[in-house]
């Protein structure tokens, strides 16, 4: 159980803020999901980057909280990115609808790629 | 304007008086001898409506003598051309109804001021007493047509009769009655039941606009189209699009029909609906009144229309009630109407099927009193669910595999997944497919601790997994059974996104997607999400 508690960790770069999420995304990481998306939002980026490659699990609960943040994100007009998406998570951001409003990427180097 | 057909027979100042009707023009028959001895041709005078005879004949009553008269008229041309001497206006209430055209005297003698006398009185007379022929004449002319309007109504009728179903069907489970009464003895209501290979059934009820004939030669027509369509189409929406597209093109101007299309599951309780614009239906459960809206344009007005299309779930003891508005639109001799109040007011009794029925129409026949003349056509469909199939008893075949009971506290439902994958580890699944298992129930399972037990920890969830030959079977159970369950649907994102909804809510469209069936069933007080999954 202890494993699957649920971290946000941030970095940020020129202009773009990575968080590393670790764990379970449920209820239960709503508040240090939050903490972290704050964080990188602090000095405006320009893109926030979801590393999910380390998030083992994300149930509707889950779907909510992201769905949050880039409500979020869009008011600040800050671009909302993902990758390390698993097969399966990768289908449930199609079946939500979230890949429409995010983009994917397979990697992180992708994504810096992209988003610059 | 009247018009009469006077014959002369050989004999002098005998004649012979036959009114008929028409509406456009003065008619006048003259039989008028040619020679001062005999009458050998009759003669028909058309007097126009805006011949200067007339206006004559009405400013100056009395006796013409037409050789006399000088006006520039068709009518007096012919008259003259006839050899008439004398036209006795006859006038009945200040409409002249017919003339007496006399020729020669036979003695070739001028007419005398006796016979002038004569003409005036009999004229006189004769006047109403033409008038009173033709007013019963016409009236027998008037009652031969309305029997054979009411005749052929009659058969119309009986047509339109034996176009409704000739009995309710049966469902094992199930209790469905109906009710039509029209307002005319031909109406534009109707209902229909289809019977599917499946076991589903389809109910329409439908009220095309306008009574009578025209509104029932419509509904002749809507019903053929709508089986027609129900017959190959599976979903509600599609179907009403459908038949819209078929009944645009032939649809009289100002006519349109409103249509509810339901299809119910009896396996599972599930009500699928679609409505063009009819009233919506009433679903009575526990101790609420639920209507059960969808979006749709009445079919026949625009082509191309898309209909909303929804479901409910229908548990033992509940109710529903499809009608029309000839019921909610009755008036009292005051002119109040009867309305959805007094018609919830009698939904919300714990009554079903005819005796539900037969309460409404106490209630409305109370209300609009003895003396009510029914508005518009009358028409119920009521559908009462007696029991549902005990989901444990539907596949014998199924082997359960494990049994699980949690309190109701977030959470527990991560420790319940572990447990689900160990328990169906032996049968070496897929991969994805246990993923989608693990996922589904852990969906359900907190769904169930939230909506069903509202976390009171107390309160246990059981979750038992099953597998048969061909599927899995995960059962959540919670002990929320007095509560509907909402039906899948799609999250809009878009409205989350903007902040006009909670970014929550994705737990039953995600359930729904992760497997292949899911079906919901309440067994007193609980309550139960089947999963089912295809292996």
């Amino acid at each position: 159980m202890e494993d699957n508690t649920f971290t946000a960790h941030v970095r940020k770069q020129s202009g773009t803020s990575i968080i590393d999420l670790k764990g379970e995304i449920d209820a239960f990481a709503d508040e240090a999901l939050n903490t972290a998306y704050s964080e990188a939002a602090s000095d405006s980026p320009h893109t926030i980057v979801l590393n999910f490659s380390q998030a083992n699990y994300i149930n509707s609960t889950g779907i909510a909280l992201i769905v949050s943040l880039l409500a979020k994100a869009r008011i600040a007009k800050c671009k909302l990115v993902v990758y390390g998406l698993s097969d399966y998570y990768r289908e449930l951001f199609d079946i939500t609808s979230l890949s429409d409003f995010m983009t994917i990427y397979s990697d992180e180097s992708h994504a810096l790629a992209g988003v610059h | 304007m009247t018009w009469f057909q006077r014959k002369k027979n050989n004999k002098e100042n005998e004649m012979e008086v036959e009114p008929t009707a028409d509406q456009t023009a003065l008619a006048v028959s003259a039989g008028v001898g040619t020679s001062p001895t005999t009458v050998t041709n009759m003669l028909d005078v058309d007097i126009a409506p805006d011949d200067p005879l007339l206006a004559y004949i009405l400013s100056s009553p009395g006796i013409i003598q037409v050789d006399r008269l000088n006006l520039d008229s068709p009518a007096l041309g012919e008259l003259k051309e006839a050899q008439v001497r004398l036209a006795v206006p006859l006038i009945s209430q200040g409409e002249l109804i017919g003339l007496l055209n006399l020729g020669s005297r036979l003695s070739e003698a001028d007419y005398s001021t006796d016979d002038f006398r004569l003409l005036s009185t009999l004229a006189t007379q004769a006047a109403p007493a033409l008038r009173v022929a033709q007013l019963a004449r016409q009236q027998q002319a008037e009652a031969r047509q309305r029997e054979r309007m009411e005749q052929e109504l009659r058969v119309a009728r009986v047509v339109q009769q034996t176009l409704l179903p000739k009995e309710v069907p049966t469902l094992d489970g199930w209790q469905i009655d109906a009710y039509w009464q029209p307002a005319r003895t031909v109406s534009g209501d109707f209902y229909d039941f289809i019977a599917f290979d499946d076991g589903r059934m389809g109910f329409i009820v439908a009220d095309v606009t306008d009574k009578g004939v025209p509104a029932a030669l419509v509904m002749a027509t809507s019903r053929s189209v709508l089986r027609a369509v129900a017959e190959r189409v599976v979903s509600p929406g599609a179907v009403l699009q459908q038949a819209n597209n078929l009944l645009c093109p032939s649809m009289p101007a100002k006519m349109f029909v409103t249509c509810l299309y339901a299809v119910l599951d009896p396996t599972s309780g599930v009500l699928c609906y679609a409505n063009a614009g009819h009233n919506p239906p009433f679903q009575h459960h526990g101790e609420n009144i639920v209507e059960l809206r969808a979006r749709g344009m009445p079919l026949g007005l625009m082509p191309d229309w898309t209909y909303e299309e929804k479901e409910t779930r229908l548990m033992p003891g509940d109710n529903v009630m499809m009608y029309s508005d000839g019921l909610v639109e009755a008036h009292d001799t005051q002119g109040e109407m009867f309305g959805y109040e007094r018609m919830r007011g009698v939904i919300s009794q714990p009554r079903c099927g005819e005796e539900l029925i037969q309460c409404m129409l106490d209630e409305l026949h109370g209300f609009t009193g003895p003396e009510w003349e029914q508005e518009d056509d009358v028409t119920f469909v009521t559908l009462n669910c007696l029991a549902l199939p005990d989901p444990a008893q539907v596949d014998v075949s199924e082997q359960l595999l494990a049994e699980f009971v949690l309190p109701s506290r977030l959470g527990e439902e991560k420790q319940l997944i572990r447990k689900v994958t160990e328990a169906v580890a032996p049968l070496n699944l897929d991969q994805h497919l246990v993923e989608r298992l693990r996922r589904s129930v852990a969906e359900a399972t907190m769904n169930a601790m939230e909506h069903g037990n509202h976390f009171q920890e107390d309160k246990p969830v059981t979750v038992r997994v099953l597998a048969g030959p061909d599927r899995l079977i995960a059962r959540v159970e919670d002990l929320g059974g007095d509560a509907l369950i909402p039906m899948a649907t799609k999250p809009d994102l878009q409205a989350k996104l903007q902040g006009e909804q909670s970014p929550r809510g994705w737990g039953l469209f995600l359930i729904q997607k992760m497997v292949d069936e899911m079906n919901t069933y309440s067994n007193g007080d609980r309550h139960v999400i089947e999963l089912v999954l295809m292996r």
